[in-house]
């Protein structure tokens, strides 16, 4: 028929736009979100520190020199010598590889099985979603310094043990957003589809949904690492964490360090610094993070 | 909506139960022996065996732990939390004694968070990408990065530098003297209060952003109402909901995590009281103290939620 004829007519489709390069991407992400990029930036750095803290530090984090007791910031010591001696910018560029351990797996195992069982929740429904949502408010309810407690008395203080303690709290909110998630996907018509076209349980959890949940999962981690790092910092502060003679930040901080606070106040200023500057740069990365990949965000 | 309600709080008896069984059975698996603790010295061999036994079956830690657990739980359905071990005190008269300071601390806290909070993270919000902007943001993203245990060493720090002023060992309650009060509780205030208020202002900038790009707003300034009426009638509102979800599970989370605060001001609170009965495997108060601050949480949520429904007609609940 005539009317159709206008619709067969060929279409000439414009060229589209080549996908912007990796480096393109990151120089979008610099320009449209600074405070992002200075967060990767200040990220990159504790890395770094982390990485090539045996290069750069000056000095041996464990063994002090009892003939530089409290000695001020200056050439030798640029952020000072705490009570035996230690060089204070050793100590905190090697609490740096503590901080992004326990940062990092605490964030990941606690995102990881929290994201787990919200989907298996979410997927199996009934009285497994039952059972696993009253298991997590117990979780959310217990309070978490307890628990840290609970953890440094059965298998002692140690950085190890304190991911246990910093991770476990993770995780009944990690299920909650990824539950959430699931469920909405879950109820998506291509994974009835799926389903009808006789795909087994694994198959369509494992293809279809997990790869559904992944943006949140990924805010989820970089949202927790800043937090983790902080958690660390309070439950070593407190004695629960990592035992001396550990460089660890949190510890750094501890009892002395208030101490002898009149007479060497640098022993509590930098250690200090040093935690706030890391969780600030994770959170910092991690909003933009969020700004990007959340839709609903996006352009603003 | 009474359906809803009767549902909710009918969830909440396995939380509890399942939160007072894992705080039971960790403190019975947590190495070292009460007994021991108490009869003086962990040296074992040197104190009589039958002493042993005597003190555990005058504490009653002689009976097979379901029994323990089950009457412990029977107690606690009376409002009977047991004596602690070490004082041979009841564990709510205990706590009594520091309740006040916690609750205090937590109450002027979160007020004076919320006052500062809401207007900042309006204004912010308003103002997206201006200098007033970014600046509530940075001193916001630091109120969640800087350790509130340092905040607490800096303000000693400066203050023992400076004033020459330590922290009172003894808690003065506002009725008995508020000046006094009010001086010791000032800085542990400034210190919880400055994460509470970033939380806060973070989450009013960001739901004020999201609501102010509706289509009511819009109409609203269509029909030539000036901004501070269209924000702070229309917008405003609206963005309440999520603020106020934060807010009471912020206030939930501070009641368990006043350990740190109280550490530092060295302040004989709950937070305080609660890592002393670990150290001292005093069971009866961790039992009860735990029990109480997940009650606490689970009903302040549930407070939440209900305010929700109220604040939002919109809410149906099954």
């Amino acid at each position: 028929m005539a009317t159709n004829l206008e619709l067969t007519r060929p279409v000439v489709i414009a060229d589209l736009a080549p996908r912007p390069s990796r480096l393109a991407t990151i120089g979008a992400f610099i320009r449209t979100k600074p405070l992002g990029a200075a967060g990767a930036l200040i990220i990159l750095a504790m890395l770094a520190a982390a990485v090539f803290a045996g290069v750069l530090a000056p000095y041996d984090p464990y063994h002090g020199d009892y003939a530089a007791q409290f000695a001020r910031p200056s050439a030798e010591h640029w952020f000072g010598t705490d009570e035996f001696g230690r060089d204070v910018l050793t100590r905190i560029l090697y609490g740096a590889q503590i901080a992004l351990f326990v940062g990092f797996t605490a964030s990941l195992a606690g995102c990881t099985i929290g994201g787990l069982l919200g989907v298996v929740s979410a997927y199996t429904g009934g009285k497994v979603d039952l059972l696993l949502e009253r298991l997590m408010d117990v979780l959310l309810a217990f309070p978490q310094l307890i628990l840290a407690l609970a953890v440094a008395s059965i298998l002692g203080p140690a950085v190890q043990n304190v991911v246990i303690a910093v991770a476990i709290p993770i995780i009944p909110r990690a299920a909650r957003v990824v539950r959430a998630t699931a469920l909405s996907v879950k109820e998506h018509v291509y994974v009835e589809a799926v389903s009808a076209l006789g795909a087994t349980h694994r198959r369509v959890v494992l293809q279809h949904i997990l790869p559904n949940v992944a943006a949140p999962y990924i805010i989820m981690v970089t949202a927790q690492l800043g937090s983790a790092i902080l958690a660390e910092a309070a439950l070593s502060y407190l004695g629960l964490g990592a035992a001396e003679p550990t460089p660890s930040w949190g510890l750094m901080l501890s009892g002395s360090a208030a101490a002898y606070a009149e007479k060497a106040p640098w022993i509590a200023l930098f250690p200090g610094i040093a935690i706030s500057l890391a969780v600030f740069g994770f959170n910092l990365f991690g909003d933009s993070l969020r700004d990007a990949l959340d839709p609903k965000l996006r352009g603003r | 909506m009474r359906l809803y309600v009767t549902k909710r709080l009918l969830l909440i008896v396995p939380t509890l139960l399942g939160v007072a069984a894992l705080v039971f059975f960790i403190m019975r698996v947590i190495p070292g022996d009460v007994t021991l603790l108490i009869l003086g010295g962990d040296q074992a061999g040197r104190i009589d065996p039958a002493q042993i036994a005597a003190m555990k079956h005058q504490l009653g830690l002689d009976q097979p732990l379901l029994v323990q657990f089950a009457s412990w739980l029977w107690g606690v359905l009376r409002f009977d939390f047991g004596t602690s071990l070490w004082t041979g005190q009841p564990v709510i008269q205990e706590l009594l004694i520091r309740l006040p300071l916690s609750l205090e601390l937590a109450l002027l806290a979160s007020l004076v968070s919320v006052v500062i909070a809401i207007p900042l993270g309006m204004l912010a919000a308003v103002r997206q990408d201006s200098w007033v902007d970014y600046v509530v943001r940075i001193v916001s993203i630091g109120g969640l990065a800087i350790p509130s245990f340092w905040v607490g060493i800096l303000c000693i720090l400066l203050l023992v530098i400076y004033f020459g002023w330590g922290p009172p060992l003894e808690f003065t309650p506002p009725w008995v003297d508020p000046w006094a009060n009010f001086q010791q509780m000032v800085w542990p205030v400034v210190t919880v209060g400055y994460r509470y208020a970033a939380v806060t202002t973070r989450m009013t900038r960001s739901t004020v952003l999201e609501v102010l790009r509706e289509d009511y707003i819009r109409t609203a300034f269509a029909k030539g109402l000036r901004e501070g009426v269209v924000v702070v009638r229309h917008a405003l509102k609206n963005a309440m909901l999520p603020v106020i979800t934060l807010i009471g599970t912020e206030f939930a989370f501070l009641i368990g995590g006043l350990v740190v605060t109280e550490t530092v001001f060295t302040l004989n609170g709950v937070g305080r009281f609660v890592v002393d009965a670990v150290a001292h495997r005093d069971y009866p108060v961790v039992q009860a103290l735990v029990f109480l601050i997940a009650f606490s949480f689970v009903i302040v949520n549930l407070l939440v939620d209900l305010t929700y429904a109220w604040f939002d007609p919109r809410i149906r609940y099954r």
